[in-house]
């Protein structure tokens, strides 16, 4: 199992246990934290929901992708679901290697993909007592381009908020 | 034909609903969320959706079988 939800706090430390390997001389880990602003707003907490279902089996579509794709030991990825406070842990992802240049791709490689394909969606509140969810609200008008679906992500939603730094979303 | 429907985020608060057994003659998961939409006045489009049946990511030509789980996918939002 490379890919699991939690309703309960991440422990980085435990989870990089499972990527202890004799053959990996270290690891590369990333943590997504909710972060206190957004396009311009004050967010106060964020509450995550998951199509579970499918998002675990995208989510170690994902992996597997990586564990293909770059030499490395092993590979996981740790998503929260529920509410979280600034400065929580949204997602961690660790990867153990031979040697550091793939484990930093790979685990580069996997925290993307996540965000882009996994049935993940957040609600921000913001201070001022508004809320919405990221991706849909402000442009739920519609694309001014085409929509592309048969990139080689396959299900990534082109989106003009999507990709760049994290899409700015909701950590650093 | 009956199918089930489950709604996530932005869809399930305007669809009041986290999902419901429907009757329905749609054929398609296109057919299907136009009906939903003139229903809910859903906000995204169908071009900023994805869709699965039965947990799966489906085309939306796909021809619905009775029973189908059908999920409409918002524009996600992970990490």
């Amino acid at each position: 199992m490379h890919f699991r939800f939690t309703q309960t706090p991440i422990d980085p430390a435990e989870a990089r246990r499972e990527l202890l390997d004799p053959g990996a001389g270290g690891y590369v880990s990333f943590e997504g934290w909710v972060r206190d602003h957004n396009e311009g707003q004050e967010v106060t907490r964020l509450e995550y929901e998951a199509f579970q279902e499918l998002a675990v089996k995208e989510g170690e579509r994902i992996v597997a992708e990586a564990l293909r794709r770059f030499p490395v030991k092993h590979a996981l990825c740790i998503h929260r679901v529920g509410t979280l406070g600034l400065s929580d842990m949204a997602v961690w992802v660790g990867v153990s290697s031979a040697h550091r240049g793939e484990a930093f791709d790979a685990c580069r490689f996997i925290i993307d993909e996540v965000k882009h394909r996994v049935p993940i969606w957040k609600k921000e509140h913001y201070r001022s007592g508004n809320s919405g969810w990221v991706n849909c609200e402000r442009c739920a008008a519609p694309p001014t381009h085409s929509q592309d679906h048969s990139h080689d992500h396959g299900h990534s939603h082109d989106h003009p908020h999507h990709g760049e730094a994290g899409a700015a979303l909701s950590q650093k | 034909m009956q199918l089930k429907i489950h709604y996530y985020a932005l869809m399930r608060e305007q669809a009041g609903r986290s999902e419901e057994t429907l009757d329905t003659s749609a054929a398609t998961p296109a057919d299907l969320y136009g009906e939903l939409l003139a229903r809910y006045g859903f906000t995204l489009t169908r071009e900023q959706l994805k869709v699965a049946v039965n947990s799966e990511f489906s085309d939306w030509s796909r021809r619905l079988a009775a029973g189908d789980a059908v999920v409409f996918i918002p524009p996600v939002a992970g990490g």
